[in-house]
């Protein structure tokens, strides 16, 4: 399968391209081009160097919509142990878009809940490319619930463009859905880890999104709207998205300088998707030392300083 | 997403029926025309019925303060926290600056914020009131926004008195980015702590209530009012046109779809708000609420292990 190349990429792209050409070339014809291969090397390495070590807001929001960056079920499947998936809100239905589930991570028996994107189009089909609809928060309810009656931390994994914009999500109460888990997480009496590992897409995302930490990936976006629906609303015109990426300060850097997360998961350079042993370790380290600080704390004491931490979030003034 | 489509909407309705649907901001003396029922109203006759449309029953936008002395009784409303106003975090600029759309709305509507709040007595109980305006920014929820509402939730639980909202909104206010989506979380932990206090909580939704705002605290109220025709979702309707790419249902997310669906207890017309909300306090405001029935909704075990 041919690499995908974000935008921003292509110079990079079409010098390694070059470069293979070259080396074929030297291989076949055996034209002793060692120093020009040489070179052309060096050259790529400086512009890949060049090009990710200081990647804008719209670049960030490119890399954290890579198809080849892992996904929940990647650490579900890396870190996780003795998993149990729990299914459906004993309601409607099972929405395949969040996954909840008993799993043990970083050593721990948790409840685990994540949006779940597809790898490819048949799962992004049957999960919605991580958009819930109501029956998916339910499920995502009943889970925190169940942690909170059985005394079992909660992690969550944060990764979807949002919750589903459609008819039936509105007739069944998108909005009280993610409402109820606002209310669920703020009160929840055990310790909940969040981890924004691509998308953080508005409600949709919040509703699984915050807790006693916020752990966001390097690249990882957080964002009230999507770049592309706030240009279309502010300039008629999506395609001014890197413009309000940029305004609307979502990235991992933005949201621990806006007191919001509390921690950031370096990313291999070019992103999580180069290297993704690199950040699987990383992640579990984070949420390891999260969960130890935290699991040892009293739970009153826990749940009221979540409540000072979320009502502490907010500028405003109370001069004339 | 929702807000896009907000003013999208919005910006459709004035093509559509010019100025007439912005009685609020004329001043009396001034002849419009009613966008449902098309009958030339005069603005002071409007302002004397509650800017309720006297031949369709059409419910125009209401200013928040003139919600907030139509539902309160006569002479108690006294406002709080009314220094509490937005200030530019993000220094935000794209097309045109937040800084800029803030000092017009004041200008506009004369208010500190999109929100007032203040103790009152409503059918003889002291409440906490709340009125959101959407004149202001579409009334959209940025951080003073949220703190007026987190306030609010904080005085009704100290003081034991029920709380009344009246909602409009657009959603969050994007221009605070980050700041203004965790306004959810932070509105709904406010909601939740007063549940679990077992103080009543009332919230009455108007035309129009979308996304993050929807989303929120708005919906975790014990009883769920909205007014006639009212349009109530988390994504607005040209969003999810785009989306399933066919027009909507007649009667797409009104107040009386919702009902329909579950989601609301009733449509109250404008006159009757005030009657209501204080015949149900009546019921909610008079026990004492047993100890034990306290969060139990939520079946959380406390530290001792009690229910
Ligand atoms: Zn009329
Ligand atoms: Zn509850």
């Amino acid at each position: 399968m041919a690499r995908f190349v974000m935008e921003f990429e292509r110079p990079l792209a079409e010098l390694e391209a070059k470069l293979i050409e070259l080396k074929a070339l030297d291989a076949a014809a055996e034209l002793h081009l060692d120093q020009e291969i040489a070179e052309l090397e060096a050259e790529v390495e400086q512009l890949r160097v060049t090009l990710y070590q200081a990647l804008s807001p719209w670049e960030r929001v490119q890399v954290s919509r890579h198809p080849g960056r892992p996904k929940t079920q990647d650490y579900i499947e890396t870190l996780g142990s003795d998993v149990f998936e729990l299914r459906g809100d004993r309601t409607y239905g099972d929405d395949e878009a969040i996954f909840a589930g008993l799993v043990t991570i970083a050593g721990r028996r948790c409840v685990l809940l994540g949006h779940r994107k597809g790898k490819n189009t048949k799962e992004n089909i049957r999960r919605n490319f991580g958009s819930p609809h109501p029956e998916g928060l339910r499920k995502a309810r009943r889970a925190m619930l169940l942690a909170e009656k059985f005394g079992l931390p909660l992690v969550t994994f944060i990764d979807t463009q949002g919750a589903h914009p459609g008819l039936e999500a509105e007739e069944r109460g998108q909005g009280w859905a993610i409402a109820e888990n606002l209310a669920t997480l703020a009160a929840l009496r055990v310790p909940v880890v969040a981890v924004g590992i691509g998308e953080g897409g508005s409600g949709g995302a919040l509703a699984i999104g915050f807790g006693d930490r916020l752990i966001m990936l390097e690249n990882a976006y957080y964002s009230v709207i999507s770049p592309e629906a706030c240009a279309s609303i502010l300039y008629k015109d999506a395609s001014r998205a890197p413009e309000t990426s940029a305004c609307l300060q979502m990235t991992a850097a933005d949201l621990v300088r806006l007191g919001i997360a509390d921690e950031i998961v370096p990313e291999s350079l070019g992103g999580a998707h180069r290297d993704p042993g690199a950040v699987f370790a990383a992640v579990e380290r984070a949420i390891s030392s999260a969960l130890d600080s935290l699991c040892g704390q009293e739970v009153g004491e826990l749940v009221e300083k979540r409540f000072e931490r979320i009502s502490a979030i907010g500028v405003f003034t109370e001069g004339e | 997403m929702p807000i896009s489509d907000w003013f999208k909407a919005r910006e459709g309705r004035r093509y559509t029926v010019a100025s007439t649907d912005k009685a609020a901001d004329l001043p009396d003396g001034v002849w419009l025309k009613c966008p449902s029922c098309k009958h030339t109203l005069y603005q002071g006759a409007l302002n004397d019925n509650l800017s309720v449309c006297p031949h369709c029953g059409h419910h125009f936008d209401m200013p928040a303060y003139d919600r907030v002395l139509a539902l309160a009784d006569e002479g108690t409303f006294d406002e709080t926290e009314a220094l509490v106003s937005s200030l530019d975090p993000l220094r935000f600029s794209a097309a045109k600056p937040y800084a800029t759309s803030l000092a017009s709305a004041k200008e506009k509507t004369g208010l500190a914020e999109a929100m007032i709040t203040g103790r009152a007595l409503l059918g003889g109980h002291p409440v906490v009131l709340g009125a959101m305006d959407f004149r202001f920014i579409g009334a959209s929820m940025g951080s003073a926004v949220g703190e007026k509402i987190a306030r609010a939730f904080a005085l009704a639980q100290a003081e034991d008195r029920a709380l009344v909202l009246a909602i409009a909104s657009g959603g969050a206010r994007m221009q605070e980015g980050m700041l203004s989506l965790m306004q959810m979380a932070k509105t709904a932990a406010a909601a939740e702590r007063l549940s679990r206090a077992g103080v009543p909580y009332l919230s009455i939704l108007t035309n129009p209530t979308y996304g993050g705002v929807t989303a929120s605290f708005p919906v975790l109220a014990d009883v769920i009012l909205a007014e006639p025709g009212a349009l109530i979702g988390f994504t607005g309707p040209r969003v999810i046109e785009q989306t399933i790419r066919q027009s909507l249902p007649k009667g797409f997310q009104t107040a009386e779809f919702l009902v329909e669906h579950g989601m609301i207890d009733g449509v109250v017309p404008r006159s009757e708000l005030r009657d209501t909300v204080g015949r149900i306090l009546d019921y909610l405001c008079a026990q004492d609420v047993p100890e034990a029935a306290v969060g139990a909704v939520c079946a959380v075990p406390t530290e001792d292990g009690e229910a």
